[in-house]
């Protein structure tokens, strides 16, 4: 190869650099915000107008959802008139005042005012309860089990009803609502489910026929018709079931029928996890010589159970969404008490309704995601061992 | 070294004492379950048999006979408070919930595909707006969601007298919504024949193009042919019948009266609210199913497909979705299934689907508790079943063979 510069001539070189020339800036369209828009938002021509398509939703929904929620939202007032665009003189949104006003009978419903201590106990040791069982690394949770499903049900049933002998005066199950309803009857339909739920799932899976056959026909039975029906049937036909001079609590017939229902929808889900377990692990409790009660006990179900907690977080968030249909049959749970306190004369403005409405969405979004964060959280966690 | 029974080892299994054979131990668990089962069941049917006498209630399936006396607002199939039966007021609701949950499933379907494929965008804003569509709609209960469109949105729309009115036809108020209505032609027997003529053809093509592909790798334009035989066939006959001076489809406009409106077609408010609830709600647990089954199929998949020169698209149509909707249907069908079920919550806003007209105004008419129960339950029964048995045939024909 010839030298380059050596052709030019004997000529002396007159400019040599002697420092580096500065670095550029990374070109706009490779790095930076710009490149990110680009190569996200509008790499191609379909995908700028998904964008734009994606922002004109945005802008068509954000603002006015902002400007009703909080901008125009009325925070104070002790009746219709803080909420009237009449009265106050500019447009109203969300009138939170309503809610404020109402909160009390939206949590206790019309349980009686001197007594809301005792709900309030229960919404502690309800928390209590749960946090003891979603908590994994907790002390003794064994005697957590035992706390949740025996001793607090028994407990908050004294609580709440009432025991006279105790100087607890007793409070009819007809002044119970709200969200204290609410959460009772999903902790009803949780606490009664999972234990007959692995009784069914251990039924499907038995070797003894007439067994099986009973747990199948009950579970797809169950899962077969709507919720509402199974309520509508507690209703009318509970009754009609027992000896005529019983008489059945109206609170706990929807409990039943809520209780059998969503027992079927978590045996399926305990099955699942039973079905998870390797045929291995029975063999070798066999062959330790445990006995079939002793193997399902102590080997079987402790696996299976810790895999299916997302899977039951999970049916426990249907469960608690599906709570609000006792509404429909005459139950005073939190929807109810949404649905009565909105057509209070006291507070007939127009936008209480949205405000009752988006307050509800509101809990029930609280709550249902919180869950469902727990049991993305706990999938994540049970998989750790099973990533290399 | 091959094991040796003791020598006085008596032939035959050995014996235990009945209490510890498992044998004897199940069928002695199975007989005491049947006996329970069989004893609270004898109990209650014989409590129900003697409340339902005191109560002096009719049993037996002879009312479904007798005139039913109310009115139905919403009908698919005709109905008259003085002349039909209880057996009709049941035909009505179930044709009604047949009808929502045919109309929710394919809009909810719709909605759900679009939206799960865009929690898989690589566009950020489409991505996050999808997935915030999904976790607002599925952590919110149906009936709340249901409440809001009836009695939050369509309640506070306006009276007929200021309807929003879109164009001259469509009309929204209170009462629902107004569309014109197609009226059929007596004569025009020939447009509903070209549209199946089409569609039948367009499945023939179909089949001759895959046969053509699979002999000679040439691939047909199955798309624009089917195209033109569903929609082209039908408007040449449009346009014949024309010609001869047949109008074979006439719009019934809905007019503007002084306090209704008259004639179109109305949809009720909660027929419309309904369908809105349902599609949108089952929508976001349908965009789920469809982001696992996409995600289910190997990247390699897709890569493999690549590299064999296949564009974006072919990819996706061609190597993940079909692998995709193995993983898809039969939870989309659960979806479908919900969806059908969840239509009963029809009663709380007062469309009269089955459970509404039924259970409801049929039992506190006629009391007949447990057959109007098991009626209704039936009904739901055999739609779960058959599903769930259409679906284990599918889900033969589909399964992954495996050496």
């Amino acid at each position: 190869m010839t030298a380059g510069p050596m052709t030019a001539g004997a000529q002396p070189l007159t400019f040599v650099r002697r420092e580096a020339v500065p670095a550029a800036p990374p070109p706009s369209l490779v790095a930076g915000p710009l490149a990110w828009l680009r190569q996200n938002l509008f790499s191609s021509p379909a995908n700028a107008a998904m964008t734009l398509a994606a922002l004109a939703v945005i802008a068509l929904v954000v603002p006015p959802l902002l400007r009703f929620l909080v901008i125009d939202a009325v925070w104070t007032g002790e009746n219709r008139d803080a909420c009237r665009p009449e009265v106050i003189g500019r447009p109203v949104g969300a009138c939170w005042a309503f809610v404020a006003n109402k909160i009390n009978y939206f949590i206790y419903g019309s349980y009686p005012i001197e007594e809301r201590w005792r709900p309030n106990v229960f919404f502690v040791l309800m928390a209590f309860g749960v946090g003891w069982m979603l908590w994994l690394d907790a002390p003794k949770r064994a005697w957590g089990a035992l706390y949740f499903f025996v001793v607090f049900p028994v407990l908050s049933y004294g609580l709440l009803a009432g025991v006279p002998v105790l100087g607890l005066p007793s409070v009819p199950t007809s002044l119970w609502g709200g969200m204290l309803v609410t959460l009772l009857v999903s902790l009803v339909g949780i606490v009664a489910s999972l234990p007959l739920g692995i009784l069914l799932a251990l039924g499907r899976r038995s070797r003894l026929p007439i067994v099986r056959l009973f747990c199948v026909i009950f579970i797809e039975f169950w899962r077969g018709v709507p919720l509402i029906t199974v309520l509508f049937m507690a209703n009318v036909m509970l009754p009609l079931f027992l000896p005529g001079d019983v008489t059945v609590d109206r609170l706990v017939r929807p409990l039943v029928g809520i209780a059998l229902f969503s027992a079927a929808y978590m045996a399926e889900v305990v099955r699942g996890g039973l079905q998870a377990i390797p045929r291995g692990q029975t063999e070798g409790a066999m062959s330790l010589g445990l006995s079939p009660w002793h193997r399902m006990r102590l080997i079987i179900l402790p696996q299976a159970l810790r895999i299916v907690i997302p899977g039951i977080v999970n049916s426990f968030i249907a469960l608690f969404k599906d709570t609000s249909l006792v509404s429909i049959v005459g139950i005073f749970d939190f929807i109810r008490t949404i649905e009565s306190a909105r057509v209070d004369p006291a507070w007939a403005a127009p936008t209480v309704v949205m405000t009752g409405y988006a307050f509800a969405a509101l809990f029930y979004f609280v709550f249902c995601f919180g869950m469902s964060r727990y049991a993305r959280f706990m999938e994540r966690r049970l998989a750790a061992g099973q990533t290399r | 070294m091959p094991t040796q029974l003791p020598a006085d080892a008596p032939p035959g299994p050995p014996r235990v004492s009945p209490l510890y054979d498992p044998r004897f131990r199940g069928a002695a668990y199975q007989i005491l379950l049947l006996v329970a089962v069989g004893g609270v069941a004898w109990i209650a049917i014989g409590n129900a048999a003697e409340n339902l006498r005191n109560a002096r209630v009719a049993s037996g399936f002879g009312f479904l006979n007798n005139t039913a006396g109310f009115d139905v607002n919403q009908t698919v199939i005709p109905f008259a408070a003085a002349t039909s039966t209880y057996g009709t007021a049941f035909l009505v609701g179930l044709t009604n919930t047949l009808m929502v949950a045919a109309i929710g499933i394919v809009l909810a379907t719709l909605l759900g595909f679009v939206v799960g494929v865009a929690r898989l965008s690589p566009n950020w804003i489409v991505r996050t707006l999808a997935t915030v569509y999904v976790e607002v709609l599925r952590n919110i209960p149906l009936l709340l969601q249901l409440l809001f469109w009836y009695v939050a949105v369509l309640a506070s729309l306006p009276g007929a007298r200021d309807s929003y009115a879109l164009g001259t036809s469509v009309f929204l108020n209170q009462r629902g919504l107004y569309l014109p209505k197609p009226l059929l032609a007596a004569d025009a027997w020939a447009l509903p024949i070209a549209l199946v003529l089409g569609i039948v053809g367009t499945l023939v093509f179909r089949a001759h193009a895959k046969r053509e592909q699979a002999r000679t790798g040439r691939r047909l334009p199955v798309p624009a042919v089917g195209l033109a035989l569903i929609l082209g066939l039908p408007l040449l006959t449009y346009g014949v019948l024309a010609l001869m001076g047949i109008a074979p489809v006439a719009l019934d406009y809905p007019v503007k009266g002084t306090f209704n409106l008259r004639g179109g077609m109305q949809l009720y408010p909660e027929f419309v609210a309904l369908v809105l609830g349902l599609t949108v709600y089952t929508a976001a647990f349908i965009a789920e199913v469809v982001r696992a089954g996409i995600q289910a199929v190997n990247k390699g998949q897709t890569e493999a497909a690549r590299a064999l020169g296949l564009q974006p698209g072919p990819t996706m149509r061609l190597v993940v979705i079909p692998q995709a909707m193995r993983v898809i249907v039969p939870p989309l069908t659960s979806q479908f299934l919900n969806l059908t079920k969840n239509s009963s919550l029809a009663v709380a806003i007062g469309y009269p689907d089955l459970v509404q007209v039924f259970m409801g105004t049929v039992l506190n008419q006629t009391g007949q508790a447990v057959e109007v129960v098991a009626i209704t339950m039936a009904v739901y029964l055999t739609i779960s079943l058959v599903t769930a048995f259409a679906m284990n045939l599918y889900n033969r024909r589909v399964a992954l063979i495996e050496r």
